[in-house]
């Protein structure tokens, strides 16, 4: 990202980033039963790095904690994520690496929906068709170099 | 000479080693005839440039950086070939060189990289070719030659003057800010900030004249340029870099950080107070308080102003609105910065202390966040260690009223709780100057003796956390005689009357009486006492030591306050089912067990006896560890010699004897004597050790005492909190641990084999317990011998042992070996087996390995990526969100396995 390469928002806003959930007692009880929750989900997908910045995807506010939604009983999940700006050409790409991080993190009974946040994108209905046809999802990973941009963006290693 | 070296040699045409003969001739010749070589002037300059060009072989390249080094730095006359000599060695740069896999010669590039570094930034003369040169490196694309590009400038600009900087500023100034506004990584950031921290001390060091403009002004206007409007962004992203640009330049010199204060302070102070976001203003405090503390790296002794003086009071301001804020995060970041101006000698007045002591009061008593009252009593630590009058004034008066007071919400227990706590972790936080802890001590002690007398409503928690607090005022109070008399003279005695007084009540008519009997507390203030013996006085503590031996052994009382005990106390004898009197000798430990080693401790012999038998005869859990303790305590500082020999043979003895019978009622006391004993004679290596660890693996085949014997192995081992550690100065040989381990790997891994099949668990765990503990080297170069050993105790059906072997495999599976490699299959397997153990914490240990096995090499993991993947998917559902998070962490790592972000 060095010498001329010129951003797209170069100087973005940033938000803070949430602390650590708190360890509570019944969590450490081995007779407990934890349901999954908003937070759970929120904490798999908070620090995906943003393809364009060193920033993770909660520092840019793309995700919220209070746009996530699971149903644990009823096995669904969906997730609206903001775009910074609304011309944003990466929200495809965005999109597509909050579904495979939550592929590869919950288990198979899960439906998972992800869409923009309603009024924030230009081509908000376009994206949101592309990242609800699992063909075209399935397709896009067999792409060995989206593959590739995906991973660099769950990759933990970099930030 | 050498005339007819360089011209009838034609250097590199020769061969490797010739070459080799011909530099280090050129070496010796430096050494030995600097007049001669000096008098040739510019032409052997000339014939060196000429005899290293082209040179490509990285040893005789280290000797040629080395001769061109010494040039430079003797001061040899360049003449005109100033620029020969840097083209010929500046092509070298920067360095790419990997060593061949069979490298003998052990040449690495971080060798080759400063030898050339210390070439290049020799003389300011190179600064015309030279900074060019690193500006083009750090626009180019490849980190490690950014890198070194910057940490270059870092080392060259300490050698220059302003002149030769003066018309590259721009390019470098430029170069930086797009390393820092648009850094990739954090290696890069750092360096480039280092490098910018070193320019500006470069440009501070220019002389100011009259008739030429101050450089260095001009410097900073460029940087104040850039930088400035940004801090009026708070939310934006670009706000910290620019603060870290301005904060490095600002910690370079102290003319370097007034410019840069007067320009940026008056507009953040104005921002903090306009802006009304809680975050924006977070931000403009924080980026504040990192201002402080860059200045305070570079302020010099001999100046007593403080930059920050002429904005003193609106930085006060600002501290104390954030303080009165009702935002945690605002508060936090407001005492940090408090404690930072408190550090600023000399700025803050009283006035300000005594308001911002105010601030800190009420928020200890009033704000029930956690993270803020602990960062409260941080800062109060902090504070009082420079400013220690307002403390004893205002904040101890009033926290003592707060933990006496009978006000109405008593009642309600839980909220009066924390406040408490709260003041007792203040209470000791704040006692750092002896004055201070005067003051604090006595209501500490109050603590104390009214949950003794029952009047008060302290809870068994609260008195510990008094026992606590005054052993953190032993630990951090500087050592005074002021501070040795309060601990000696006053604490002391008065924690051993109280203790007693509680022991006599407890055996009386009326029952149980006093709290202080409780082991919880007891365990307490052994600490207290142990960490005032060890560190405070050591005249005071041998004094200390002498009246608690004749108390315990003569029952001498003279010393204690409140003295109306009963003249015939017999401390060290059990009176029958009462042990309120017998589980005070873990005070005694406390106290005769942490003396430094020159102190003697008076009548040993008889205590040694009397331990003994008290730890032998005694069927009271506390008071026959804590006399063992005692007398492994004494044991291992006891000089060497025949007094020593002899007690610890009779000792030894007398357990054998007990272990020996079957059928004896104290074989539990008689084998915690023994693993006490063999711990205090292992440390100091004392031959009489071996017959010691002989016994304790017979005994691990004893179907009662097999399993505490495996667990004992991890007493031996590791370090104990209350005696034997280097804290009460006891005698611990280097690497006691390894000598331990060789000695007797062996017998524990012949025991296994030949031992039946019901105490083997026994021997697998003591492995592991010894292993566990073993430094990381050892544990490495020892795996091929106890691998299979482990894996064996993978599949052990007792869950202590599999996890202690997990939790031994984790930190070594981080750096893979090849013994690992080899045994891939049989650890894969036998790790999956474990992710659907029924204990949760196995579950996330064996998760945990194999996620640090992701970070084998990716050729021998590659094949077993789909099994894991299957493997780690029912753990995503588990019902535990700790395992699940483990899972979602070790399967990510996996699935990138393979690609090249991964590695």
């Amino acid at each position: 990202m060095s010498g001329g390469a010129q951003l797209e928002n170069a100087n973005p806003v940033i938000f803070q980033r949430s602390v650590e959930r708190l360890l509570t007692a019944s969590e450490e009880d081995e007779d407990v039963h934890d349901p999954i929750d908003d937070r759970e989900i929120f904490d798999l997908i908070r620090s995906i790095n943003d393809p364009e910045h060193p920033l993770s995807l909660e520092e840019l506010n793309v995700v919220e904690e209070i746009r996530v939604k699971v149903n644990d009983a009823e096995s669904t999940v969906s997730i609206e994520f903001t775009p910074t700006i609304p011309h944003c050409s990466m929200a495809t790409l965005i999109g597509l690496s909050i579904k495979v991080k939550l592929l590869r993190s919950l288990p198979d009974r899960f439906k998972i929906d992800v869409r923009i946040t309603p009024g924030t994108h230009a081509s908000e209905d376009a994206v949101n068709k592309q990242l609800a046809d699992k063909e075209r999802v399935a397709a896009a990973l067999e792409n060995s170099s989206l593959l590739e941009v995906v991973n660099q963006c769950l990759s933990t290693r970099n930030s | 000479m050498l005339r007819s070296v360089f011209q009838d040699v034609h250097v590199q045409s020769l061969m490797l080693a010739e070459r080799a003969c011909v530099y280090n001739m050129l070496i010796n010749l430096m050494k030995t005839r600097e007049a001669e070589l000096k008098g040739l002037g510019p032409d052997f300059v000339f014939g060196f440039v000429q005899s290293m060009d082209g040179e490509r072989d990285p040893r005789n390249l280290l000797l040629a950086f080395h001769i061109a080094k010494n040039i430079l730095l003797q001061g040899y006359d360049l003449g005109t070939f100033t620029e020969e000599l840097f083209e010929v060695t500046s092509c070298y740069y920067p360095i790419d060189f990997t060593p061949p896999p069979n490298d003998v010669n052990g040449i690495t590039k971080e060798e080759l990289i400063l030898a050339l570094r210390a070439v290049l930034t020799g003389t300011p003369k190179f600064s015309q070719f030279l900074l060019p040169l690193l500006i083009e490196k750090l626009d180019s694309d490849v980190q490690t030659a950014k890198l070194d590009a910057l940490q270059t400038l870092a080392a060259c600009v300490s050698q220059y003057e302003d002149q030769d900087l003066r018309e590259f500023l721009e390019g470098l100034w430029m170069s930086l800010r797009r390393e820092v506004f648009q850094t990739s990584s954090e290696k890069i950031e750092s360096a480039a900030l280092a490098a910018l921290t070193a320019l500006t001390s470069c440009l501070s060091r220019s002389v100011l004249s009259t008739d030429s403009e101050d450089i260095l002004s001009t410097f900073l206007d460029l940087i104040l340029r850039d930088c400035k409007h940004h801090l009026c962004e708070p939310d934006l992203k670009l706000v910290w870099p620019s603060a870290k640009l301005l904060q490095a330049s600002c910690s370079a010199s102290n003319r370097a950080s007034y410019i840069i204060t007067a320009a940026v302070m008056p507009s953040l102070i104005e921002q903090f107070h306009s802006r009304t976001q809680c975050s924006h203003r977070r931000t403009l405090l924080e980026v504040v308080h990192q201002f402080i503390r860059s200045v305070r790296t570079s302020q010099s002794v001999d100046i007593d102003e403080s930059v920050f003086s002429e904005y003193r009071a609106a930085l006060c301001s600002m501290v104390f609105s954030a303080l009165s804020e009702s935002n945690f995060s605002l508060q936090i970041t407001a005492t940090s910065v408090l404690s930072s101006l408190a550090q600023q000698t000399g700025l803050l007045l009283d006035s300000d202390i005594q308001l911002a002591v105010d601030h800190l009061t009420r928020l200890l008593l009033t704000e029930e966040d956690e993270r803020v009252s602990s960062a409260v009593v941080q800062c109060a630590g902090a504070v009082a260690e420079q400013h220690p009058e307002a403390f004893i004034t205002k904040m101890i008066p009033r926290l003592k009223e707060e933990l006496f007071s009978d006000s109405t919400e008593a009642s309600e227990l839980q909220p009066g709780h924390a406040v408490h706590q709260r003041c007792l972790a203040a209470l000791a936080a704040v006692s750092i100057q002896p004055s201070v802890v005067q003051e604090s001590t006595p209501v500490l002690l109050q603590v104390l003796s009214s949950a003794h007398s029952g009047s008060s409503r302290f809870s068994v928690d609260e008195v510990v956390l008094a026992c606590r607090s005054l052993q953190r005022i032993a630990e951090q109070v500087q050592d005074t005689e002021e501070a040795g008399q309060c601990f000696h003279d006053v604490i002391i005695p008065r924690l051993l009357s109280l203790a007693l007084q509680a022991a006599l009540q407890n055996e009386g008519p009326s029952g149980p009486g006093s709290p202080l009997t409780e082991e919880q507390i007891l365990s307490a203030m052994v600490p207290v006492i142990s960490t005032a013996c060890s560190r405070l006085q050591p005249t005071m503590a041998g004094q200390t030591a002498s009246r608690v031996v004749s108390l315990f052994l003569e029952g001498d009382v003279t010393f204690l306050p409140d003295n109306s005990f009963p003249s015939d106390l017999q401390l060290l004898k059990q009176q029958g089912a009462l042990w309120s009197r017998s589980q005070l000798v873990c005070l005694l430990m406390a106290c005769v067990c942490s003396l430094p080693r020159n102190v003697e401790v008076p009548q040993v012999e008889q205590l040694l006896s009397q331990l003994e038998e008290l730890s032998c005869s005694c069927t009271h859990m506390l008071s026959y560890t804590s006399a063992s303790k005692c007398f492994a305590g004494l044991i291992n500082k006891t000089p060497l010699g025949d007094s020593l020999d002899s007690s610890v043979q009779r000792t030894m003895h007398r357990v054998c004897r007990e272990l020996d019978c079957p059928s004896s009622p104290c074989r539990t006391q008689a084998f915690t004597l023994m693993v006490w004993l063999a711990k205090a004679l292992l440390l100091r290596y004392h031959p009489l050790f071996s017959a010691l660890t002989d016994k304790l693996f017979s005994l691990l085949d004893d179907p009662d005492l097999g399993l505490m014997a495996a667990d004992s192995f991890s007493l031996l081992m590791s370090d104990t909190v209350d005696v034997l550690n280097h804290s009460c100065h006891a005698d611990i040989r280097l690497m006691y641990r390894q000598r331990f381990f060789s000695v007797n790997s062996a017998k524990l891994v012949q025991g296994f084999s030949a031992a039946p099949q019901e105490t083997k668990p026994n021997y697998l765990k003591a492995l592991s317990n010894i292993v566990t503990q073993l430094p990381k080297q050892v544990q490495v170069s020892e795996l091929p011998a106890l691998l299979s050993l482990l894996l064996e105790a993978l599949t052990c059906p007792d869950q202590g042992v599999q996890l202690s072997t997990l939790s031994f495999l984790e930190p070594v599976l981080l750096n893979p070996s090849a013994v690992f490699i080899q045994q891939l299959e049989a650890l894969v397997s036998r790790l999956l087996v474990l992710v659907c153990s029924p204990a949760m914490k196995i579950r996330i240990a064996s998760i945990r390995c194999i996620h640090a096995l992701s970070q084998f090499p990716v050729h021998e993991v590659l094949p077993f990526r789909a099994r894991v993947l299957r493997a780690l998917a029912p753990p995503l559902d588990d019902r535990k969100r700790l395992v699940r998070r483990e899972a979602v962490q070790a399967r990510g790592e996996w699935f990138l396995l393979g690609s090249p972000v991964g590695r």
